[in-house]
């Protein structure tokens, strides 16, 4: 793992720099230079070729090469279009809105570089609905940029223009997927599209698209600015760069911690997030929030690497990076009950497994629950689980099984008491407890 | 097949079978034509796929193809070496593909047919026993199919949702037996362009909603009950009416217009109806070169007039100033007598609702009388029809690229609604739409262009193209006809001129009769100067106010420039199907006159019309769903109806009564069968020789239309009925035979306006106050109150607001309506819709003025 030089934040600079949600602070420490360095100096398939040189990969949870994908933009059919995907609503992951509450310009000189790579005159961040003051803060800071030239016509004295609007959602999870967070930015029902074909075919009004995560695209100005053998320099080969974990659940210190990839469970959890609470071990790691399998937490899985090659060793993904932490006191069936009423009430019903299988799980999950199942209930709810795998629409309503299979699988000693009171899921099921696994 | 076409085909195997189909292909729809059906709900063969409830899953493997050389990798034994994908793949979704192999019968697929089935029903109330989809129900069809034997899903657990959901009057939705397939929805966005319905909310809580006023304002509402693969959707007509198993349906054909939609009566013998049987509702017959598989509103939900309790029973012999019941021997023997009297001096006066048997047999006996034929219409054109209308073997699906369209004086959707479908979805394909409309209207959203001009200005407009499009130039009047702007004008030639086919459609917009003979004329000659006559796809198509209209021209009957002056001067007048007493005041003078001087009156009627009121003998005709017959459609398709109800006793059929009246008067009438008659209709009149040597028989061809609908698989799609009972003939127009057609200029006549009056213009409106839309209740919250449009400067300028009721003076009568307000069409002009208690026959003066109080204003009823 590579040091850094001189400081500690690629992404969540506002933690060092103070004032860098200003204008004049965030152009003192070289803002929209990388914006006019491109603009004025490099051809936009150039810029594209130093992305992808880089190795960034998507930091929304898919994990695809962010270059690659600007690079199939359909260049015989125009205009293209820019849609920055700020409907964090992954729950566990609060990144996003850190770097847009702190370091918002960063990402808007990311999303202008990115319009200009694949020539886009308009772009879009297409905000989660609750971020409804941030988006109020977004539209001052990109009417400041038009006020000091960095966005609008002829930027730089070139022929290159660009606008960016925000946009923000109804509060619906599946608006992150990110055709349906077209259909939403059309003004239709958020509902993912058929796919093929890819928005950067066929995006936003039909156009050629670039979708990129708010985190990915904060990456890009310092990439252009410094080159993609000094981004290379963090993480590993295949993932590298800097990654915002954002840790939760049964920890001391949760919060936002930017790391390379490649960091080990155990320092994200015990070096940086300062352990659990006295007398609790980890029992189980989310690392995608919910959407996430449930890696059973042995010693070999707190020493994995989270980068996106190593996490699926241990049986689940990196996804979005938004681990969750649970302990030993956590009944892996009032979990599932948790996970799964939230991918009820989020279920956009397009499909019929998600929409479904869904309800039909938070039932089965209910009783499991409260202790009003049977076993056969439990074989059951693992049954409808596999039923829905592999036919939904969407990767959301494949997400919502991943927890109920794994949880059912690595914990099944969880699924076997029957009738316990609904006043015990929240109190310790194992013996006597050991310090935690330091 | 020639190697040509199978060059163009890709071949692929499905369960063992193989398909050769164009590329493009759905899966879905190529298993269909090796007759494998593949389960779907959400799917539709005339929709986008969209993929969304799964329960077309299929494994679907492909060759593979070795990355070096481009060719197939092949397996030991030489056969191409396939790999079939980790996931199952939907084949409504998927296009074919060069050796792809799809397999749906494996263990693998079944089980998710059963857990797709499954799901959907965890959701669903089971209510089959009363539901009305229930026996011709896909879910239930694919649940027996495929579905569980019994449920793991707890019934406790189900949710519970509203079942009587008014989306406005015509249609219901009951929540809980959605199972959000969104083909409601993707059929009014996609098909029919109201997008008045959509979902709401989400998940498992997605509903449909209508957010229009009234609500699911669409014409076309009906269609979403045919293709909802469960009973969720259902129309206030039929819901709870009956059984489908119980029905017996019956082909026949709607009269409400030239269309001539294909459409099956459901019929039962019910006890509520006294053991009678009666229809139940009306529904969609395929004929994908007229309706497809849809029809309107309009044609669903009118047939309630032919059991109307106002129908008449008896021959009705006036006797002492009084219509009394007679029998059908006197009132026979009298009207014979009477004509006989009267010969040379009879007026056959005939209404385009009746079948061409009818109005054969009508021509017949008054050519016999030396009587003059009348056809009761104020369009005219029927003639240049017959001489340059559409090319036999046209049809709109064929139309795209590289035909332009021009729509002249109408307001398509409220004239004949499927057509204007059907030029809508050939502009979506790619036609050239030219609308020439005085005002906008619906269609315009589709036009590449569009033609503005004023009220009378119809033929001079079409003639400047002519002009344009013509080297020998056509002389234009030089007043008072000032169309749209000489570039408009260039612009639209241009796109006629680079036209391979041309359709010209004409309605009845502002125009009474001679402005559409000029109108007709002026369309006509558009067509023979830019050569668009005698072929498929081209051609002239008048949209007629009636639907046998064309049939009646056909026969010979023609529209009287001076009605009332014949009536006047004639010594017998024999009315059938047409109530000019009660549209026209000057009608009913006329006939009033006529009859002070001793002419002597028939009338052939359902019910006791204003007209009939006035004769001297009325004879009870039978309505056409208890006969059988034919009628000639707009696009000259001659199409059979057959009966769907027995008789009510008492009245006879039209033909019967004209032969029965011939017979008195010794015509040798052969005999009054239907299918004999038309026999004699096809050896006599010209064109209609192509119906063959028997007429009934060649009418009730079928041969296979794609998609395949109709059959045991409700779920692919829809209730449509599958035509098994015809499809009907198209007749070449004279052009397509051969004949010359000439170029004849067209009579223009000024605007009969005084300076700075307002004109009164007739405008037609689908959901009228017509003797056939207004016994059905269902649709009274349809039917507006008499209203006129006026341009927002004229209303202004005499103190008018839309608010208020106001006065109006139309033929020498006061009448209160309310206003509308139109800032498109022309100013100077007042729009007086058809049939709805206001007599407007041709553009005619009106004063129109504020009521003097407004609650002394009543507003007519």
């Amino acid at each position: 793992m590579t040091e850094q030089a001189d400081s500690k934040y690629i992404l969540l600079r506002h933690r060092e720099i103070p004032g860098i949600d200003q204008l004049e602070v965030y152009q003192r420490v070289g803002g929209f230079s990388a914006f006019r360095k491109a603009v004025t100096t490099m051809q936009p398939a150039d810029v594209t070729e130093v992305v992808k040189a880089s190795g960034l990969r998507g930091r929304g949870g898919a994990g695809f090469p962010t270059g690659m994908k600007w690079a199939f933009i359909d260049n015989k059919n125009w205009p293209h279009y820019v849609v920055a995907n700020a409907d964090e609503s992954e729950p566990g992951t609060f990144k996003d809105r850190e770097i847009m509450e702190g370091n918002p310009f960063q990402f808007l000189e990311g999303v202008a570089i990115a319009a200009y790579a694949i020539q886009a005159h308009v772009a879009y961040v297409y905000l989660r609905g609750e971020f409804w003051q941030l988006a109020g803060v977004l539209d001052q800071k990109i009417a400041q940029l038009e006020a000091a030239g960095f966005l609008g016509d002829r930027l730089f004295g070139t022929d290159y223009s660009l606008r960016i609007y925000t946009h923000l959602g109804a509060g619906a999870y599946i608006c992150g997927e990110e055709t349906a967070m077209l259909e939403s930015l059309e003004g239709k029902l958020g509902q993912p599209r058929l796919r093929p074909p890819f928005p950067p075919s066929f995006g936003l009004y039909g156009k050629p698209t670039v979708v990129n995560n708010v985190e990915t695209l904060t990456n890009v100005p310092l990439i252009i600015e410094k080159g993609a053998a000094w981004y290379r320099t963090f993480g590993t080969e295949k993932s590298p760069g800097m990654k915002i974990f954002s840790l939760s659940g049964c920890v001391n210190k949760p919060g936002n911690y930017e790391l390379p990839l490649g960091t080990t469970f155990r320092e994200l959890i015990f070096t940086h997030g300062g352990g659990l609470p006295a007398g609790r071990k980890v029992k189980a790691i989310m690392p995608a929030g919910a959407s996430s399998s449930l890696i059973v937490a042995t010693e070999q899985a707190l020493d994995t690497p989270m980068d996106y090659e190593s996490v699926p060793s241990v049986g689940a993904q990196l996804g979005s990076a938004s681990v969750i932490i649970i302990d030993d006191s956590v009944s892996i069936d009032w979990l599932l009950n948790k996970t799964l009423h939230f991918f009820k009430h989020e279920s956009c019903g397009k499909c019929t497994p998600c929409r479904e299988g869904t309800y039909w799980m938070m039932h089965l999950a209910e009783r499991i629950c409260s202790g009003e199942a049977e076993q056969s209930d439990v074989e059951l709810l693992k049954n409808v689980a596999s039923q829905i795998k592999g036919k939904c629409l969407c990767a959301l309503g494949e997400f919502s099984i991943e927890a109920v299979l794994s949880g059912i699988e690595r914990f099944p000693e969880d699924f076997l008491r029957r009738h316990h009171a609904a006043s015990d899921v929240m109190s310790p099921v194992a013996a006597a407890p050991e310090l935690a696994n330091e | 097949m020639s190697d040509v076409t199978s060059e163009k085909l890709v071949t692929l195997t499905i369960d063992g079978k193989v398909v050769k189909v164009p590329p493009g292909t759905l899966i879905v729809d190529a298993a269909k034509r090796v007759g494998i059906d593949i389960p779907v709900f959400c799917y539709h063969p005339k929709m986008e796929p969209v993929g969304m409830c799964r329960m077309c899953l299929v494994d679907i493997g492909r060759p593979v193809i070795d990355r070096a050389t481009g060719q197939p990798v092949l397996n030991p034994d030489g056969s191409p070496k396939v790999q079939f994908g980790p996931k199952l793949e939907t084949a409504c979704t998927t296009p074919v593909s060069e050796g792809m192999v799809v397999i749906g019968m494996s263990d693998k697929v079944q089980a998710a047919r059963k857990e797709i089935v499954e799901f959907i029903l965890t959701s669903h109330p089971l209510d089959c026993p009363i539901c009305d989809k229930g026996g011709e129900c896909p879910l239930q069809n694919l649940t027996m199919e495929f579905g569980p034997g019994e449920s793991r899903f707890l019934y406790d657990e189900k949710m519970h949702l509203a079942k009587h959901v008014p989306l406005g009057e015509l249609i219901y939705l009951d929540r809980e037996r959605c199972i959000q397939c969104g083909r409601c929805v993707r059929f009014q966005d996609e098909i029919v362009d109201d997008p008045v319905i959509g979902f709401y909310h989400r998940g498992r809580s997605l509903e449909i909603v209508t957010f229009s006023d009234p609500g699911f304002d669409s014409y076309f509402s009906g269609n979403t009950t045919d293709i909802c693969p469960v009973g969720a959707l259902t129309t206030a007509d039929f819901r709870f009416g009956a059984r489908p198993w119980e029905l017996k349906a019956t082909a026949s054909i709607c009269p409400q217009c030239p269309v001539g939609c294909n459409i099956v009566y459901n019929v039962r013998r019910e006890a509520r109806s006294q053991g009678r049987i009666v229809i139940k509702r009306a529904m969609p017959r395929q004929n994908e070169a007229v309706n497809e598989i849809w029809m309107c509103d309009k044609g669903r939900f009118t047939y309630h007039y032919t059991e109307s309790p106002q129908r008449l029973t008896q021959p009705l012999i006036r006797k002492a100033g009084e219509l009394q019941p007679a029998s059908w021997e006197e009132a026979l023997d009298l009207v014979a007598s009477r004509l006989r009297a009267s010969a040379g001096s009879l007026l056959a006066l005939a209404g385009g609702r009746l079948s061409n048997e009818d109005i054969f047999n009508f021509q017949q006996l008054s050519s016999h009388m030396l009587g003059k034929n009348v056809l009761y219409t104020s369009m005219a054109g029927g003639d240049l029809i017959a001489q340059v209308g559409l090319g036999k073997g046209s049809n709109f699906s064929d139309m795209g690229k590289g035909t332009t369209l021009l729509v002249v004086a109408s307001d398509l959707e409220e004239e004949a609604p499927i057509w204007w479908l059907r030029v809508k979805q050939a502009a979506d394909r790619g036609a050239t739409l030219i609308v020439a409309n005085p005002r906008s209207t619906k269609l315009d959203r589709y036009a590449a262009q569009i033609l503005r001009y004023p009220y009378g200005a119809e033929a001079a407009t079409v003639l400047a193209l002519v002009n344009a499009l013509s080297a020998k130039r056509l002389a234009l009047p030089a007043k008072g006809q000032a169309g749209p702007a000489a570039a408009e004008v260039k612009r639209a030639a241009d796109a006629i001129a680079a036209a391979e086919n041309l359709v010209v459609i004409y309605g009845s917009e502002g125009l009474g009769l001679s402005g559409s003979q000029a109108l007709a004329q002026a369309c006509a000659n558009l067509l023979i100067v830019t050569n668009h006559t005698g072929r498929p796809n081209n051609g002239l198509l008048a949209v007629w106010q009636r639907a046998n209209d064309q049939g009646a021209w056909d026969m010979g009957f023609r529209p009287a420039v001076d009605l009332a002056a014949v009536m006047s001067t004639s010594a017998c007048i024999y009315i059938a199907a047409c109530d000019p007493a009660g549209d026209q005041p000057a009608y009913a003078q006329a006939l009033s006159e006529a009859s002070s001087q001793g002419a002597f009156l028939v009338v052939q009627e359902l019910a006791l019309t204003e007209t009939a009121k006035m004769a001297d003998v009325v004879l009870p005709v039978q309505a056409y769903t208890e006969r059988e017959g034919t009628l000639t459609s707009g696009e000259r398709r001659v199409q059979r109806y057959y009966p769907a109800v027995l008789p009510i006793p008492g009245p006879k059929p039209d033909y019967e009564i004209f032969a029965q009246v011939g017979q008195r008067l010794g015509m040798d009438w052969e005999s009054a069968a239907p299918a004999r008659i038309m026999m004699q209709v096809a050896a006599k009149v010209p064109g209609y020789q192509e119906l063959g040597v028997n007429p009934y028989r060649s009418l009730s061809e079928v041969w296979e239309q794609y998609p395949i609908i109709g059959r045991s698989d409700l779920y692919y799609g829809g209730t449509t009925y599958e035509n098994t009972q015809g499809l009907g003939i198209q007749l070449s127009p004279a052009a397509q035979r051969g004949e010359v057609v000439s170029l004849t200029l067209p009579q223009l006549s000024a605007a009969p306006s005084a300076e700075g009056e307002l004109l009164a213009v007739p405008i037609t409106i689908l959901y009228d106050r017509g003797a056939t839309v207004l016994p059905s209740e269902l649709l009274h919250q349809r039917i507006p109150q008499p209203f006129v449009i006026m341009h927002p400067s004229d209303a202004q300028r005499q103190g008018l607001s839309t608010n208020q009721a106001l006065q109006i003076r139309l033929e020498g009568l006061e009448y209160t309506v309310g206003l509308r307000l139109d800032a498109s069409m022309p100013a100077g002009f007042v729009l007086v819709p058809r049939s709805l208690g206001l007599p407007i026959e041709q553009p005619v003066s009106i004063q129109v003025r504020q009521p003097v109080a407004r609650e002394s204003a009543p507003v007519v009823k």
